[in-house]
């Protein structure tokens, strides 16, 4: 068997710990991600599943278990640019050209002029935005935005891709848009994809599997597998669509069910 | 959808000019306003026989058109610098000082500014004092550090511009800080993920960040680099700049009173000049880079 892409044993996270306002986010979380997985987090607002997005990125220390990335501890995972990380602002550099921000991970690495240039160019094709490389970030409407920040994230070709609610500020035309552009992207590169949503149909839509965190403490609920083969905007409308979403739908009424 | 940058850029900068001269003229309208109902009233309020604040006679408030006039005679008998000319070099000795100054400060505040940001303890014990240091009053602080000075390496004038740097690290400290710290979770995330050592987040993300924040800054630490020199110049006996001639024209004062108001309008002015400058300079850094306010 291969590495796993993501490997996440017995972690808990305990916020405050301690104190008065001590608060568990996670508990007991074991979660393998294999190479080349689409796998979408989804939960009640509140089950941690930001705060497992940035365990994995490093970003957050787990209070305990263990957290290892292409077989790397995360730590390590994040200094070696395993990753690229899209967040739901697509926090983009406002003073940097829509270019400049596409090459600010590749002027990190220590890439020349030319170099970044050529891959800004290539990145900005792959997301649709050639001829948009002189604007400024914000003459551009959300979803171009969002381009911008994959094509960022995924500029210096990780294998791994890490996304917080990318598409949770856009209006439901683009969201849809952006999800079949997105899966579009993820075939021609291959990527791996950890894809933390709110949104049921978009997390059976993009999803190889589908993992519902119940909330406080945030716990892995159930795994639903789906398999909806080449998907394009009619896979919508599709029964199979419609029997995944009532499936991750009811998992999440019955985790409803245990508060109410 | 991008805005024409030079028609606008122009568009404003007349705007503002406009509205420098308007003011100008207001002022002056207003001053001979008041003097001329004073004159009529025999220095009451209208209709009262409360005595007027100021007296609006020719020694206290002189014609605006006798302190522009004395701009163009000698400054002394027998020389044959006029006034204008006089007062224009001056301001460039003052200018001089207060560019030290403004260098001087804006670099110790930058610096205390990232000391803050990369510690909490350094934010915690350092921005009392920074904010202390503010309430020294300047003219009693003025001759220590000219005595200081002097009796080390520094000339008086440097120890002016040093007196002039106590004023003007205090807005770039404590602008620059809130600057540094004004990006987003996000934003520092993103840094964060993708491994950028301190030094790169801070010059990438953090400073870019803080020009909003810092330039602001700058322009009040211009305009108070200016009043730094000045008051240094005073109160340390420093000759060459306007400071020392606004002294002599106010122990000279019924000598001729429109040159006392020459000079302190020729310190105003000197004032709005670097203001201006710092001004065009940001208008030139942040134009089009940052996305425009709606008004």
């Amino acid at each position: 068997m291969s590495v796993p892409a993501v490997s996440i044993g017995a972690l808990d996270m305990t916020f405050n710990a301690g104190t008065r306002s001590e608060v568990t986010a996670l508990t007991s979380i074991d979660l393998d991600i294999e190479p080349g997985e689409f796998v979408s987090l989804i939960g009640p607002s509140g089950c941690g599943k930001s705060t497992l997005l940035r365990i994995i990125a490093d970003l957050q220390i787990p209070t305990t278990g263990t957290v290892s990335v292409f077989g790397k501890a995360a730590h390590q995972a994040r200094l070696d640019r395993d990753y690229g990380m899209a967040f739901q602002r697509a926090a983009l550099f406002d003073w940097r050209r829509v270019h400049a921000n596409v090459e600010l991970p590749l002027e990190l690495i220590g890439w020349s002029k030319e170099e970044r240039e050529a891959r800004a160019r290539e990145m900005l094709a792959l997301v649709k935005l050639t001829g948009f490389g002189d604007h400024y970030p914000w003459q551009l409407s959300g979803g171009m935005q969002q381009r911008v920040a994959i094509a960022r994230a995924l500029a210096f070709r990780p294998k791994l891709l890490l996304m917080d609610e990318p598409f949770g500020a856009l209006d439901e035309m683009t969201r849809e848009h952006m999800q079949t552009e997105l899966l579009r992207i993820y075939g021609e590169l291959g990527t791996t994809v950890v894809f933390v949503t709110h949104s049921i149909p978009e997390a059976v839509f993009l999803s190889s599997r589908v993992v519902v965190l119940s909330a406080r403490p945030g716990t892995i609920h159930s795994i639903i597998g789906v398999d909806l083969g080449s998907r394009d905007e009619d896979t919508r409308e599709h029964a199979d669509f419609f029997e995944k979403t009532t499936e991750v739908r009811e998992a999440l009424r019955e985790i409803e069910g245990d508060h109410t | 959808m991008p805005v024409p940058p030079s028609r606008s850029r122009i568009a404003a900068a007349t705007r503002q000019g406009v509205t420098i001269v308007v003011a100008l003229a207001l002022l002056a309208g207003v001053w001979e306003g008041y003097k001329a109902m004073g004159t009529a009233t025999g220095g009451v309020w209208p209709g009262t026989s409360i005595e007027l604040l100021v007296a609006p006679n020719d020694l206290i408030m002189p014609h605006v058109q006798d302190i522009w006039g004395t701009l163009w005679e000698p400054v002394q008998r027998e020389r044959d610098e006029i006034l204008a000319v006089f007062l224009l070099k001056s301001a460039g000795f003052t200018l001089l000082e207060a560019a030290a100054g403004f260098a001087v400060g804006v670099t110790v505040g930058l610096l205390l500014a990232v000391l803050m940001l990369r510690s909490k303890v350094a934010e915690r014990g350092i921005l009392p004092w920074i904010n202390i240091s503010q309430t020294v009053p300047l003219i009693a602080l003025a001759p220590i550090i000219v005595t200081w000075g002097v009796s080390t390496v520094l000339s008086k004038p440097q120890a002016v511009a040093l007196i002039a740097s106590y004023l003007t690290f205090f807005p770039v400290a404590v602008n620059g800080l809130r600057g540094l710290q004004s990006p987003t979770r996000a934003d520092v995330d993103l840094m964060r993920s993708l491994a950028a050592p301190w030094r790169a987040t801070l010059f990438k993300l953090r400073f870019p960040a803080a020009r909003p924040y810092l330039f602001p800054a700058f322009k009040l630490a211009a305009t108070l680099s200016v009043v730094g020199a000045i008051v240094g110049e005073i109160s340390s006996g420093v000759g060459g700049g306007l400071g020392r001639v606004i002294l002599d024209f106010a122990s000279r004062y019924t000598t001729g009173p429109p040159r006392l108001y020459a000079a302190v309008v020729m310190a105003a002015v000197l004032g709005l000049f670097v203001f201006g400058l710092v001004s065009v300079i940001e208008r030139t850094l942040l134009h089009g880079r940052t996305q425009p306010t709606l008004t």
